[in-house]
């Protein structure tokens, strides 16, 4: 659970980290080169986060055995 | 046993896998040809140009495949699974043709990569929607305990698509000569073309399909999903399964597949600069031994499980990625070289100078080096030198020669005004003035590209091999796990989206992360980088994926997948 935010500090560092390290030739190839990654990832790390959340309380300790489990609402 | 009453399942696997092969094919021209794209689509020399031609060519096909699998997918749990990967296979097949007759940058203007990012998404969106509907196609008519064994035929495809790009690539190649191919309206456009065949053939191929018959079963009972994106995502039981399905075994095996197939044929080009078509022969050799393993572990799957064949390839990925890929370089490096310098074969071009049409004060000097070995291998180092006119010496005609390493007179490359002083490697020599380029703006640049010899050229088959096995341990039996995951009527929605998340985004940003991480390593002291740093991303996503995978996945095989 703590992995996800993790990633996203990480991310979001060395995206200020490397941007502000270019030069003003690559500077806007590498901000967007980051901002797609961070675009991508982002999302992905809040579903990361969400089954950590899942996986602390215990939803994954059974898994279901029929659909029936899944589609009844 | 579940079957389609009037054709085998010899034919359904057929009818699938076909039209998925030619998605794949499509998909791969593509990528296959960017260099040449974005010479064709995109300004030289601009900035913007750049940025776009990263969006296209790394990003833009790959990003919106998870797109195309939530619109297509959810199509295909309201109106059926035929239809929808009919209409999947239209709009690739379309598109494709279409990118092969945009006229060039030079005709149309910014017009032209508009067009061709605009095609490229409609490719993305089209095999986001496409997979999902095939393997899910195929599980829904396949036998229990043979559904791992028929839905691995489906997955051979994703590899075979590559195949046939390749073969059709150097075979155009090859035929026209590099030149004519590169040109605007040249050969390059005919893989292009060609899909339109191979999509009408598929086309009438799937007509004659019929539906799913789970799905006609669900339908006929009135039980299909009213709104699958809702109950896919919007549940948590369901949303669960989704989420255990991307993080525990999707991801892991996208980055697997792309660093096994792609990551390595660029790293061979890029990094070890083996010619064109050695990397490539290299890659096809492969994939040909190693596609039917797909099958081989797909029927091992319905004895044993998916779950541990799928890890076991992870954790082998893991383990050994870097070791093999230090191979790669330590076969094509000259340091290690067991054949002895062939001097009689060992050559050097005749210099030419090229003045810069935009900078009458530059001018490029190229000359090829041939190093033969007598174990056959041919390393080619094109050296470019830049020469650089000085402003502030009084101009007189001189010519300008460049000195060959180990010859005494200059080859004479043209005659010019110059305003040049001495400098190391270049001189100018025209009998009367003696001049050369200002020493401080020389700059030099070497392109290396080897031809490998045959010791080394099957070595490196084989551990390309090796990679590809890894590929087919984790992708051979992933239909038939993801088809069991889900419930019916919401199984292609379900399973499309962590499908492409897993492979159209980890996997397919495996060779721009990777090359970007190895920018991160450059420094003054190691300029080139470590070669080897790009794989901490597949090794990396693989470690996590099969600690998630080991603790949360189950190894059962869920024979009902008829509910």
């Amino acid at each position: 659970m703590l992995l996800a935010p993790s990633i996203i500090i990480f991310l979001f560092w060395q995206a200020a980290d490397k941007i502000g390290m270019a030069s003003e030739a690559t500077k806007a190839n590498i901000t967007l080169q980051w901002s797609i990654i961070l675009i991508i990832f982002f999302p992905i790390c809040i579903g990361l986060l969400i089954f950590g959340y899942y996986a602390v309380k215990g939803y994954y300790e059974h898994l279901p055995e029929s659909s029936a489990e899944i589609t009844d609402y | 046993m579940t079957q389609n009453s009037s054709k085998g399942m010899g034919f359904i696997i057929g009818a699938s896998s076909v039209g998925t092969l030619i998605e794949w094919y499509d998909f791969y021209i593509f990528g296959m040809l960017a260099t040449i794209i974005s010479k064709q689509f995109f300004p030289e020399d601009s900035g913007t140009s750049a940025l776009l031609s990263t969006l296209a060519i790394f990003a833009a096909g790959f990003i919106v495949r998870p797109f195309g699998a939530l619109v297509f997918g959810r199509l295909g749990d309201l109106i059926g699974r035929k239809y929808t990967f009919l209409l999947t296979l239209i709009l690739m097949g379309g598109s494709t043709f279409a990118i092969g007759l945009v006229p060039g940058f030079k005709s149309i203007g910014w017009a032209a990569p508009i067009l061709v990012l605009i095609l490229r998404l409609v490719q993305g969106l089209a095999l986001g929607g496409e997979y999902g509907g095939a393997a899910t196609y195929v599980a829904e008519h396949a036998p229990a305990e043979r559904r791992g064994y028929w839905t691995s035929w489906i997955q051979t495809t994703a590899t075979l698509g590559l195949f046939l790009a390749l073969g059709i690539i150097i075979l155009i190649r090859q035929g026209q000569g590099v030149e004519k191919f590169s040109s605007e309206w040249g050969g390059w456009r005919y893989p292009f073309w060609i899909s339109l065949l191979l999509v009408i053939v598929s086309i009438v191929i799937r007509m004659k399909m019929s539906e799913s018959p789970m799905f006609a079963k669900v339908k006929s009972e009135g039980k299909t999903s009213v709104n699958p994106l809702k109950e896919s995502f919007g549940h948590r039981a369901n949303f669960k399964m989704v989420l255990v399905a991307l993080f525990g075994a999707v991801m892991g095996q996208g980055v697997v597949w792309y660093t096994g197939q792609f990551y390595a044929q660029t790293f061979i080009e890029n990094v070890c600069k083996v010619n064109f078509i050695d990397s490539r022969n290299i890659l096809l050799i492969a994939i040909l031994f190693a596609t039917p393993f797909f099958v081989v572990f797909g029927t091992l799957s319905d004895r044993i499980g998916r779950k541990w064949i799928m890890l076991a390839g992870m954790a082998l990925a893991i383990v050994t990625y870097r070791p093999i890929y230090q191979k790669f370089i330590d076969y094509t490096n000259p340091a290690n070289r067991t054949g002895l310098l062939d001097v009689a074969k060992t050559t050097a071009s005749n210099p030419v100078g090229t003045l810069d049409s935009k900078d009458k004060k530059k001018m490029l000097v190229t000359v090829k080096y041939d190093t033969a070995y007598t174990d056959g291998a041919v390393y080619t180092y094109t050296k470019v030198d830049t020469i650089h006119y000085q402003d502030d010496y009084s101009g007189t005609t001189a010519s300008i020669g460049y000195i060959l390493p180990g010859k005494n007179n200059p080859s004479i490359l043209d005659t010019v005004l110059v305003k040049l002083k001495p400098a190391a490697g270049v001189v100018l020599a025209d009998g009367i003035t003696y001049a050369a380029v200002d020493k401080k703006s020389a700059k030099q640049g070497v392109v290396v590209e080897k031809s490998v010899d045959s010791s080394s050229f099957w070595k490196m088959v084989f551990l390309v091999f090796i990679l590809i096995l890894y590929v087919t341990m984790v992708y051979g039996p992933i239909a038939a796990f993801l088809v069991e995951l889900f419930p019916t009527k919401i199984r292609y929605t379900s399973m499309s989206l962590p499908y492409h998340i897993g492979n159209g985004v980890f996997g397919g940003l495996v060779p721009f992360l990777g090359t970007l991480i190895v920018e991160f390593t450059k420094t003054k002291e190691l300029p080139g980088g470590d070669p080897l740093a790009g794989l901490w991303y597949p090794i990396g996503i693989a470690a996590l994926c099969l600690i998630i995978g080991s603790v949360y996945l189950q190894n059962k095989i869920d024979k009902e997948v008829m509910d």
